[in-house]
């Protein structure tokens, strides 16, 4: 019960700060497949017809990118790949850990989900474990980076969620992976 | 058995069929018999009388499930005139001279309410005596379904071991991202879809009594652990914890499940009491602990842990303890399912870049593999022990086969379309 308050809670927080959808980094995208969730391109281009509207009064509410919306900003980097048959997380991966540690500890109400994933080779359940278990070694991660235990719920796909269905490890490589997704996403 | 006792098991089966599942969806199985067995039975199969105005005859159904078994041989029983139906019918010699040991006869009857009497009998040709002999009431739509009883009821009689044509298997069905969860015969006719849904479902397993089916579903995009009735379509969360849940399997006494959660940190497995919905940890590493399944006498798990260092096989008693190591040969071995005497189980081995169905005695630990596909996963063993059904691939597709416990037998089951995996072979019926 204490969860879904806190959810609800985040959801309205978020929700007052999104941007107009933007095109989500390709990391972001992966389990949407439902229409209600596509994401949109902006109807105008934003540079070319914010220009005339210099003159006009701000608006109440300021016009602040979602930073883990920005594709500028490391927040936006949501995957975290690993090696066949491994939970270490890669030096490369490591930044983009962080800075989602970083996110966590400034924003106490964040809540994440870390969804892991693994490559089809093997049973689906043990597949499904480590995947598990690649989401809590960056869930271990972060919270030595000072991200608290309870703003994190680990989950895994296994082998479910495929980012790429070719029988070849150009391929499996990108199904070993960890998702982070926030709460309200 | 008595009568009585076989008529009440066929009407209450048939209600079961009948309210557990929506008409919808319905996709065939077709079956493609791979090997046979070294030894196979002569049997002839009179078409019964009055059978060909039925809207389902019935020998055909009895006849493709014996020879799907791969332990009978079909005796030519055409060019008989009259064809014998009773015994006082059957001339012996003819069978003796074409080689049948045993013979099946039988005749349908329509009744007033519209169902039909189906009556059969099982010969004995050398000792020209009756075997056994039924007689069945059954509407048009219990048809085959009385045909699998016969099927039963003769492969009981010759070969000592229940038949598990009657018996129902569940899989599930990947069409473009959509998921199904069907039920369908042994013989893979009358597939209904009992749960259709736009994420992953995967693991299912069979309550003891066929009534109800676990499984896990992504509908919540996280692994939940459902309890369906096929009776009435009702289905609950059992399990819902924080991280995932998954891999359901029931005890033989059908009040628990062992599950796998991640609530407290790593796969554990656990035993949920279905009545209270109190959980015990049954397992204490900091390796994946996954895949349990109990032992038909209900005192043991067997489960796949990497506690080793590689994914193998190991042993816990029911009431927690010291796990024991049972898989040795090769560096991955996992899901493990044990055959209904308990005497050895089944499971998967990585043999290079191959995964197979083996099967190690548990006391001899001696091991057989019994298939070799490129991709075989989730053995099920018939309730009877004699086939082991399982997924594996063709053509880039699922598809389901099953092999003879002793590697001999082959079958291989294809759907019109869409990928099918996650294989369970459902219980003898009551």
């Amino acid at each position: 019960m204490r969860r879904l308050l806190i959810s609800s809670a985040l959801l309205v927080a978020l929700a007052g700060c999104a941007a107009a959808p933007t095109k989500e980094q390709e990391g972001a995208a992966v389990e949407d497949r439902k229409p209600d969730v596509t994401v949109d391109r902006p109807p105008v281009k934003p540079a070319e017809k914010e220009k005339p509207a210099v003159a006009k009064p701000l608006a109440d509410k300021p016009l602040a990118v979602n930073p883990l919306k920005d594709p500028a900003n490391i927040l936006s980097k949501r995957s975290i790949y690993f090696d066949f048959d491994s939970n270490l997380v890669k030096d490369e991966y490591k930044p983009i850990v962080t800075a989602h540690a970083q996110y966590l500890r400034q924003n106490p109400a964040a809540r994440m989900r870390i969804e892991g994933h693994a490559d089809e080779r093997g049973s689906r359940e043990y597949n499904l474990a480590l995947g598990q278990r690649r989401a809590d070694a960056v869930k271990q991660m972060m919270q030595l980076l000072g991200a608290q235990a309870s703003q994190i719920e680990t989950v895994s796909f296994g082998e479910e969620k495929p980012r790429c269905t070719q029988h070849e490890e150009s391929c499996w490589w990108q199904n070993r992976r960890g998702d982070i997704v926030y709460q309200g996403e | 058995m008595s009568r009585n006792g076989l008529l009440q098991r066929l009407a209450r089966t048939a209600v079961l069929f009948l309210i557990a599942v929506s008409p919808a969806a319905r996709a065939v199985l077709t079956i493609e018999i791979v090997g046979t067995g070294t030894t196979q039975f002569p049997i002839a199969i009179v078409p019964f009388r009055a059978e060909a105005g039925l809207p389902q005859p019935i020998t055909p159904v009895v006849a493709a499930d014996l020879a799907r078994s791969g332990l009978f041989r079909m005796v030519d029983a055409g060019g008989i005139n009259p064809p014998p139906h009773e015994p006082q019918e059957v001339n012996y010699a003819t069978w003796r001279a074409r080689g049948a040991e045993a013979l099946v006869i039988g005749a349908i009857s329509p009744l007033s309410d519209g169902r039909y009497e189906v009556r059969f009998r099982l010969m004995d040709v050398a000792k020209q005596a009756q075997l056994a002999g039924f007689a069945y009431t059954a509407s048009a739509a219990q048809l085959r379904l009385t045909a699998h009883k016969i099927a039963d009821v003769i492969y009981e009689k010759l070969t000592g071991d229940p038949g598990v044509f009657s018996t129902r298997i569940t899989y599930v069905v990947k069409r473009g991202g959509r998921y199904e969860l069907q039920v369908a015969d042994a013989d893979g006719h009358g597939a209904q879809t009992v749960l259709a849904s736009e994420e992953p479902i995967i693991s299912p397993a069979w309550s003891p009594d066929g009534r109800q089916l676990a499984y896990v579903s992504f509908e919540h995009r996280k692994p939940v652990v459902y309890v369906q009735s096929l009776v009435t379509g009702e289905r609950r969360a059992v399990a819902n914890f924080p991280g995932s849940n998954s891999a359901p399997a029931w005890s033989p006494d059908g009040r628990r499940l062992a599950v796998v959660l991640t609530k407290d940190g790593g796969s554990q497995i656990y035993l949920l009491d279905l009545e209270g919905g109190g959980v015990t940890r049954l397992t204490y590493s900091s390796a994946i602990d996954t895949e349990p399944n109990f032992s038909p006498d209900g005192r043991h798990v067997l489960f796949t842990s990497d506690r080793g260092g590689s994914p193998q096989i190991y042993r816990v008693p029911v009431t927690g303890g010291q796990p024991e190591r049972i898989t040795f040969e090769g560096s991955y071995n996992v899901t493990p399912r044990h055959s209904p005497d308990g005497r050895s189980f089944a499971f998967i081995q990585r043999n290079g870049a191959r995964f197979n169905v083996a099967v190690q005695d548990l006391a001899t630990r001696q091991v057989q593999v019994l298939t070799d596909g490129a991709v075989d996963e989730s053995p099920s063993f018939a309730p009877n022990g004699r086939m082991i059904l399982y997924a594996t691939e063709a053509g880039r597709r699922g598809i389901l086969s099953a092999v003879s416990s002793d590697g001999r037998v082959k079958q291989r089951l294809t759907a019109e379309a869409g990928d099918v995996r996650e294989p369970a072979w459902g219980p003898l019926m009551k």
